[in-house]
């Protein structure tokens, strides 16, 4: 059963810690079973490793979910997700990811229940902090080229009232055909800069693997 | 492919403890957090120098650590930086109260992981990004070029400056000047192996190099046709010295460099052609280092770095060392 808050005679369905372990989670298992195609990408236009550092980040997340008190908050879930990978990944994705996540679980402090339009705000701040990191723009063939318009749709359901299961689908289509988009480009930062043109004609690996972190937060609602 | 290792996921550390148990009189290395210091302690207010990157690199980042180079540095995984927490650790082992130079290879992982741990440290630090690959013509707001052999050569020539007890203001000016007065340029004539998928991370036909490599086995700028070593020197030498505009009578320090497959043998023929292209201009080689010392696994291939040379860094490369790697006048 999902939680819902109820204000006034409106009911909305809220997020609740239990999610955003599910979420963690499957981000995992994701990384596990699609290691060797991320990699393989990564061998086209970067140094084939891009695989193994997201699935050895998010088993670092998974393995230290266990030792997250069962009263955790969504922001303690979200805060320990981005210091693990900080701690674990290194390369460009670990601090990336890492700083998004612990920027979200920042702001979400205190709150037990997070609607979809505080989740969606906390991604967008979170986007904000892989923007100033990474001092990367929409269209450089990166991640954020995947990750702006999923936090766009959330944020654009969030505006239209959608329940979190038609906001979660329309972020994880948004990121994928963002991570589609980044196949003609020419990279502008990150290893696949040093290509010049022939980086055309390959996906972006971090926005493919940014596609199936929104996949798997789509199905950690719906398996809830 | 054949290769020295056993379990893939078990070459880093392996490699690591073998090297922890060689150099065991210099360098203390600590693998559970795969972060390295010198065996000695600190010197109470000499300036830290710390290193690092990703695995693959070897003999950096580890084998500058000792007198008159780096106090600590850290490696990653292959081919990838080390995390916002190694970063950390090796500050805090290298400082001894007057500060800490980072030396930071431009490359997206490198620069932000350092940033992250640089705005989440105490201690005073200055950083030092090094991008002297002249094989990338900068655009603004791009990536930009990428760290290569003025790694080497910061390492020591810092390392010598910090040793003398200087400030860290003039121990990072020092680092700026040489990454600003070097230009490298790599060529590869085979990709490498990765431990961890066991294949070439790309393949080159016979006939054919990868020209403007960076040190992760990643393809170059371009691909172009195989050549005699002359020609293939002279093709990394010119954007070299057009942007370091040597005039005749300039001295300078020569590094040929190799990725990791290219013997000696190779290496000390393709100096012998960067010598007769500058002894034809007139610009003396004042210093020289030949020898696998920034590698990409085992990328068949070689880098050359030019410095352009004056009184104060010739004294600092004539200082004294003492690391795995570089040892003389002690």
């Amino acid at each position: 059963m999902h939680a819902r808050i109820t204000m006034g005679n409106v009911t909305m369905q809220t997020l609740e810690a239990s999610h955003l372990r599910r979420w963690m989670m499957l981000c995992a298992a994701a990384m596990t079973q699609q290691h060797e195609y991320l990699t393989q990408l990564d061998a086209a236009i970067g140094d084939a490793d891009h695989g193994t550092n997201m699935m050895r980040g998010f088993s670092s997340i998974e393995s230290r979910l266990e030792g997250l008190p069962a009263t955790a908050r969504p922001s303690e879930v979200l805060l320990m997700a981005g210091t693990a990978l900080m701690g674990s990944v290194g390369g460009a994705s670990g601090p990336l990811w890492g700083v998004a996540l612990r920027r979200a679980g920042k702001v979400l402090e205190g709150l037990e229940q997070v609607s979809l339009e505080a989740f969606a705000g906390a991604l967008k701040l979170g986007l904000e902090a892989v923007t100033e990191l990474g001092a990367a723009e929409l269209g450089e063939k990166t991640m954020v080229d995947a990750l702006e318009p999923a936090v766009r749709a959330l944020l654009e359901a969030a505006a239209r009232g959608d329940d979190l299961a038609e906001a979660f689908a329309a972020a994880h289509q948004a990121a994928e055909a963002g991570a589609r988009n980044t196949a003609p480009m020419v990279a502008r930062k990150g290893r696949a800069s040093y290509l010049g043109d022939r980086a055309i004609g390959h996906q972006d690996p971090g926005a493919v693997s940014t596609v199936f972190i929104f996949a798997a937060f789509e199905r950690a609602w719906l398996e809830a | 492919m054949k290769r020295f290792i056993n379990a893939s996921e078990d070459s880093v550390l392996e490699t690591l403890a073998g090297f922890a148990a060689c150099h065991a009189d210099l360098v203390a290395v600590r693998l559970a957090s795969k972060v390295a210091t010198r065996r000695e302690a600190l010197t109470a207010g000499k300036v830290g120098l710390v290193s690092g990157g990703g695995f693959g690199h070897e003999p950096t980042h580890f084998g500058f650590i000792g007198v008159g180079a780096l106090d600590a540095a850290c490696v990653g995984t292959v081919f990838s930086s080390p995390s916002v927490a190694q970063i950390l650790e090796a500050i805090q082992s290298a400082d001894a109260g007057a500060g800490v130079l980072l030396i930071v290879k431009n490359y997206a992982g490198d620069v932000m992981n350092f940033k992250v741990a640089a705005q989440e440290t105490a201690v005073p630090l200055e950083v030092v990004l090094v991008s002297d690959d002249c094989s990338i013509t900068p655009q603004p707001g791009a990536q930009g070029r990428r760290g290569m052999g003025a790694t080497v050569l910061i390492h020591k020539l810092a390392g010598a400056m910090a040793q003398s007890g200087a400030s860290l203001t003039e121990v990072a000016r020092v680092a700026r000047k040489v990454s600003a007065c070097s230009r490298s340029y790599g060529v590869a004539l085979e990709s490498c192996v990765t431990p961890n998928t066991g294949k070439r991370i790309f393949d080159v036909a016979s006939d054919e190099i990868e020209v403007g490599v960076g040190i992760h086995g990643e393809r170059g700028v371009r691909r172009e046709k195989f050549a005699p070593a002359k020609d293939l020197v002279a093709l990394m030498l010119e954007p070299i010295l057009m942007e370091l505009n040597l005039q005749p009578g300039a001295s300078v320090l020569v590094l040929v460099n190799g990725l990791g497959a290219t013997p000696l043998a190779e290496l000390y023929l393709v100096f012998n052609e960067v010598k007769i292209i500058l002894e034809a201009r007139g610009v003396g080689i004042a210093r020289s280092l030949v020898g696998s010392f920034l590698t990409s696994l085992d990328m068949a291939g070689t880098s050359i770095t030019v410095l352009s040379m004056d009184e104060e860094l010739l004294r600092l490369w004539d200082a004294p060392v003492c690391t795995p790697v570089l040892r003389w006048g002690m």
